[in-house]
């Protein structure tokens, strides 16, 4: 076995400097990285599948329920532990993806992007109209403890040690499935199911399982979401909240587990700036920058560092 | 002792077209039969309801005794019936090695007698030793999709080997390859395979290479098994002789036309 691994030890290392960098960063910053990361999560679960040959345009849906899984636990169960409620957002999404799966496994191309794009539009259209639920608005949120011990007065560190946390282990251990017996065969469904299939292994079982990861990486994503941001509503869940998932998936690449994070952070940096600076065309800076790196770099941000090691 | 592989009364029509009809034959232990025919005889059918591709019209399929008709290729390939094609089925993104190393992979989920602890260097083992023996290691860090066709072959038939199969079946292993490589593809491929104690089933259209590998021909037509038995009496039966392989007559008075 391999007991040095570099993309291990450079999650490692990145997330040692963060959480040292996290006691001299501005407040903004922080809030920067914390979200960036908790979109990272999803953004690895899109990862998975565009591995496995398919493009989810549909995220929003288990990213949004995680949210509201994390949120109504707090605001109406009363059970406002940050633990407690991202356990909830990956239990939720797993159990209905567990469910979705069945269908979307069937599926693929354009009709597997397509029907996640419906299932996310329908679980918005139910947010949109229960008024218990606050509607187009949603509604607060707000944990008071972790795990039993109060968040008083220095929740926001706290999220962000959370969201570096949970990146971490999420990519060392996907970097752990890809590696395994299970894991490798995501490219070869992508690449040939026939062969997969007469090899005795079944692509349905693998696409569902994927599927399945993708769902519980998103709700753990949502989750986090709500907690730092505090507040959640319906918008989520909306398509434009998928199709930012899959934007930043392909700015990112798929080259190794520690990009969707890289390309996440990038992303909401370059869109908080051109937010800063061009609030009525920030839309093209962010589309400018996207039409750059697939002119340029075709396979993601992430080519830049394997681009340098060929040429060396 | 039941025969390894078992076709009775074997039919599989599309529409108007039978493309099997009422085939049977057995298939004893380890022995190397050759498919012959000409185009859209048949031969390929048969594979594709053997493994489950196909679903017979009508008709059964026994593997060691067993009734296996109705399984998906899946199921068939984890009975110990692995196949190649005739187009290479690889997966071309991947190395050789990695497009052996999900094969291994999912041979030691099937197979789950190795500990989790050495599963992992076990399966790279075996990935490593299958492509030495197929003579695959000079391309193993080679994306399949630019590996010539040969190599291509060679690593589609070491795919289908690796779950250690009792017959394996190749569908034209040698179509494609140039015709001065085809007998030492031919050679590596049963040196490589020797000693499994595999029944081995090829389709081919080259008949010195039939009659040089196969212990017994299968010549189909139309759907049908016209004849069977020792290479030399196929080849040399009337009919097979007319509707398969060409008389030699007419190859030497319609000059250069060709029979493959």
């Amino acid at each position: 076995m391999i007991i040095f691994d570099r993309t291990r030890t450079a999650a490692v290392a990145a997330a040692v400097l963060l959480l040292a960098g996290g006691f001299f960063l501005p407040q903004w910053a922080l809030f920067l990285i914390t979200l960036s990361l908790a979109k990272g999560l999803v953004v690895l679960g899109l990862m998975l599948l565009m591995r496995t040959g398919l493009v989810s345009f549909g995220q929003g849906l288990y990213y949004c329920l995680g949210a509201y899984a994390a949120g109504t636990l707090g605001q109406f169960l009363h059970i406002a532990d940050a633990l407690w409620m991202l356990i909830l957002s990956v239990v939720i999404c797993c159990a209905v993806a567990s469910v979705l799966g069945v269908l979307l496994a069937a599926y693929r191309g354009i009709f597997f992007a397509m029907l996640s794009l419906a299932f996310s539009m329908v679980l918005y259209g139910l947010l949109v109209k229960s008024s218990a639920l606050g509607s187009t608005d949603g509604f607060n949120v707000a944990a008071s403890t972790l795990a039993g011990a109060s968040l008083a007065g220095r929740a926001r560190f706290i999220y962000f040690a959370m969201s570096v946390l949970c990146a971490l282990l999420a990519s060392i251990g996907m970097h752990g499935f890809l590696s395994s017996n299970l894991g490798r065969l995501a490219p070869a469904v992508r690449d040939n199911e026939l062969r997969v299939e007469y090899l005795g292994a079944s692509v349905r079982r693998v696409v569902y399982l994927n599927t399945l990861i993708a769902a519980g990486l998103a709700g753990l994503g949502g989750g986090l979401t709500a907690l730092v941001v505090g507040h959640i509503d319906p918008d989520l869940a909306y398509w434009t909240s998928s199709g930012e998932f899959v934007f930043v998936a392909i700015l990112s690449g798929t080259g190794n587990v520690l990009a969707p994070f890289l390309g996440s952070v990038l992303f909401e940096v370059l869109r908080s700036f051109a937010y800063e600076y061009s609030p009525n065309t920030w839309q093209m800076v962010v589309g400018v920058a996207m039409l750059l790196v697939i002119a340029v770099l075709p396979s993601g941000l992430w080519s830049v560092f394997t681009w340098r090691r060929k040429v060396v | 002792m039941a025969a390894t592989l078992e076709a009775i009364g074997l039919t599989k029509t599309f529409g108007a077209v039978t493309a099997a009809s009422n085939i049977t034959v057995q298939v004893e232990h380890e022995t190397i039969v050759g498919l012959i025919g000409a185009n859209g005889a048949g031969k390929t059918t048969f594979l594709n309801l053997v493994t489950g591709h196909l679903r017979p019209t009508a008709g059964s399929i026994r593997y060691l005794g067993r009734e296996i008709t109705r399984l998906s290729p899946r199921q068939v390939t984890q009975l110990g019936i692995c196949r190649s094609f005739q187009i290479p089925q690889v997966f071309d993104s991947l190395s050789a090695y990695q497009n052996l190393l999900v094969a291994t992979g999912i041979a030691a989920r099937a197979s789950k007698d190795s500990s989790n602890a050495i599963e992992g260097t076990g399966i790279a083992d075996a990935a490593q030793r299958m492509l030495s023996r197929f003579k695959l290691t000079d391309h193993r860090d080679v994306p399949a999709c630019v590996l010539p066709e040969g190599v291509r072959k060679l690593l589609d038939i070491s795919m289908a080997m690796v779950g250690k199969p009792r017959v394996l079946l190749l569908d034209e292993p040698t179509s494609g390859v140039s015709a001065d490589e085809k007998f030492a593809l031919m050679d590596l491929v049963l040196a490589a395979i020797s000693g499994e104690g595999v029944t081995v089933l090829f389709v081919e259209h080259d008949m010195e290479i039939v009659r040089r590998y196969a212990q017994r021909i299968l010549a189909f037509y139309e759907g049908r098994i016209i004849a069977d038995g020792r290479p030399q009496s196929v080849l040399d039966d009337g009919e097979v002789r007319k509707l398969v392989v060409g008389e030699e007559l007419t190859r030497s008075s319609a000059a250069g036309a060709s029979s493959c």
